[in-house]
């Protein structure tokens, strides 16, 4: 897929004055209040914060999965708080590739079936689908488990499939809930690697939420949000392959 | 997706067999009750079915089914033959005399007393002997539920003898019967002897049979027959049916049967929704995870239907193929033949199956439906 270079040069995802409300009366709980957001392409941001403010809500927003209460937001310069269902559906289908925390792969499909499962979704027929699925998962070392079922696999195994389930339709957006925290530190820093190596590109940005501060110097950007609102964006100041950020400040693990 | 339906289906191998289980005991229950149900009602016809030679019965006006016939006069058979239209006319006896064997073994029989002249009415399906015996002196035909009865283990052979009302009797042939509802065993005589085999009344004619001419319908004769003697004539099949809708309203038969069938359906619907809603709850977080890679609910909606309809095409082939096991491994048997089952009680059950599935898949579909895809971010 081929994109202008201003296309490019805009960010992948704008917020502006984003809010979000659940519920009504009394219960009217305000998660998101006021959000402002530049997700670039070609980098790797990542969104922090205690739990409860509003990473997951903000996350779900810039996917297309929840529609703001008010504010604009701009994904890959369409306006997604303005679509119908069906076209935030086939929005999704065609540009935004997901990694879940519980990796959330299909238990009775092999791990390249589960890999081809979008593009089951977009209509490739199922040879041609698995081909492709089982090309990215050789190039995210599974290859000698293509036909493993999740339950065979370790749970590092796992979000690699996941992985490639997010990138085989090759999305211009990746967003990701808590890719390392069922993992343990190595793991979670060999999926994070890949991440970076695999799913960041130029034409592609990668939004991922995080508790784990161990991961942070994966990021090209991190916006630590409060209390639903972004209080910070800070960006990698170095050119070098250590990231470096002003400060790394400790969240609670345990997701909202 | 279709693929990954079935997948997920399959995939879950307890919940896969516990919805095929359901769907197919509640298709044996109601395939195999259906089919009990249609062969005992189609029992009561058995005296009417195999009378083949004559379309036209005609009877009392206030005849309600076969078993029970008020006897007319010997002049109405004169009667009928005068109606114009009609071929011919002959009389039919039918009583419930009591046979005995002379090793002391009795039973109460169907007799079927022929036109002595034309035997119309003789039974088709011979197994040895000819019908044209009935001629002979003290000649009858007997069914082979009668002569297993009289004469066990022992084989078929003509000649044997039994004593009805005092006379004895020789038996010139044996035939297949159709069951007859109370399963006695059937005689056929010539009408002047039947009358000697039974008590004597003062009338005895049961029935008359009759043809219509070549031309006429044989509903037009009847309405003929009916105007010119008071009569009731019908013809063969409707006579049929009268039978049958009397015995569905005036015994519990169906009442009992309807009760099985519909446990059959409830159990059927609550066990295989239940099942498939589980099932669906259990792959929530996966069918979240595909709409949010953008599975449209229209696509869901199509995967859910398409496992519902695995399920029911299994569990129905499954049970269809146990109640037409039940009856290969029961025709056999000489009191348990007749049980068919017929074309429109596997459509009928096939139906009610697709239902059962379509109401099992609903409540899965509406969770699904309402499912936020969103939901797959919450941990």
């Amino acid at each position: 897929m081929t994109h202008t270079v201003q296309e490019l040069t805009h960010p992948a995802v704008v917020c502006r004055r984003v809010t979000k409300d659940f519920g009504a009366g009394d219960n009217q709980v305000h998660v998101l209040r006021g959000v402002d957001l530049d997700v670039p392409f070609g980098e790797m941001t990542l969104l922090v914060g205690p739990s409860g403010c509003g990473k997951t809500t903000l996350l779900s927003v810039v996917a297309g999965l929840l529609n703001p209460t008010s504010g604009a937001v701009m994904v890959l310069g369409e306006d997604a708080g303005s679509m119908s269902g069906n076209q935030a559906i086939e929005f999704r289908r065609r540009n935004i590739g997901f990694v879940f925390q519980q990796y959330n792969l299909l238990p009775a499909l092999t791990a390249a079936e589960n890999a081809a499962v979008p593009l089951f979704a977009a209509g490739v027929p199922k040879k041609k689908a698995v081909a492709a699925a089982s090309s990215l998962l050789s190039e995210l070392g599974l290859g000698d488990r293509l036909h493993a079922l999740p339950s065979q696999l370790s749970g590092g195994q796992q979000q690699r499939v996941a992985l490639a389930r997010a990138l085989v339709h090759e999305p211009r957006l990746v967003v990701c809930d808590e890719p390392t925290s069922a993992l343990d530190h190595a793991t979670g820093n060999a999926v994070m690697e890949l991440l970076t190596n695999v799913a960041v590109r130029p034409d592609r940005a990668v939004v991922v939420v995080t508790h784990d501060s161990r991961v942070f110097r994966f990021a090209d950007r991190i916006a630590h949000m409060d209390d639903g609102r972004i209080v910070e964006t800070e960006e990698d100041q170095s050119q070098s392959a250590v990231k470096t950020f002003g400060h790394q400040p400790m969240y609670a693990e345990v997701n909202s | 997706m279709n693929f990954v339906a079935v997948q997920m289906l399959i995939g879950d191998r307890a919940k896969y067999l516990g919805l095929i289980f359901a769907v197919a005991f509640s298709t044996f229950l109601m395939s195999q009750q259906s089919t009990i149900f249609a062969g005992i009602m189609d029992r009561t016809t058995s005296g009417i079915k195999d009378i083949k030679d004559a379309n036209i019965w005609v009877m009392d006006r206030k005849t309600q089914y076969f078993d029970e016939s008020k006897a007319l006069t010997d002049d109405d058979v004169y009667r009928v033959r005068s109606v114009p239209g009609v071929e011919w006319a002959v009389p039919l006896f039918k009583g419930l005399p009591r046979a005995k064997a002379f090793d002391g073994n009795f039973r109460v029989v169907i007799m079927m007393g022929l036109d002595d002249a034309s035997l119309v009415g003789a039974p088709r399906d011979m197994v040895m002997g000819s019908a044209d015996d009935l001629r002979k002196p003290d000649a009858v035909l007997i069914d082979r539920v009668g002569y297993e009865f009289f004469f066990p283990k022992q084989p078929y052979r003509l000649g044997q003898t039994l004593e009805l009302n005092d006379h004895r009797v020789t038996i010139q042939g044996i035939f297949n019967s159709s069951a007859p509802f109370q399963n006695l065993p059937v005689f056929y005589a010539r009408y002047s002897q039947a009358l000697n085999y039974v008590g004597r009344e003062r009338n005895q004619l049961s029935f008359v049979l009759a043809k219509a001419q070549n031309g006429l319908t044989d509903a037009e004769v009847c309405r003929r027959i009916d105007a010119a003697t008071g009569l009731h004539a019908t013809t063969g099949r409707e006579f049929g049916w009268q039978t049958i809708r009397y015995y569905i309203a005036h015994t519990g038969i169906p009442v009992n049967f309807g009760i099985t069938i519909g446990i059959a359906l409830v159990v059927g619907t609550i066990v295989a929704g239940q099942t498939f809603y589980i099932f669906t709850l259990e792959n929530l977080k996966q069918f979240g995870a595909l709409k949010a890679i953008g599975v449209t609910n229209w696509r869901i909606t199509g995967m859910i239907l398409l496992q519902a309809l695995m399920v029911g095409a299994m569990g129905y082939s499954i049970g269809i193929a146990m109640t037409a096991a039940f009856l290969e491994v029961t025709k056999g048997n000489l009191d348990l033949r007749g049980f068919v089952l017929f074309w429109q009680i596997a459509a009928g059950t096939g139906a009610v199956v697709l239902f059962i599935v379509m109401a099992a898949s609903l409540m899965s579909i509406r969770r699904v439906l309402v499912l936020e895809p969103a939901v797959v971010f919450r941990g």
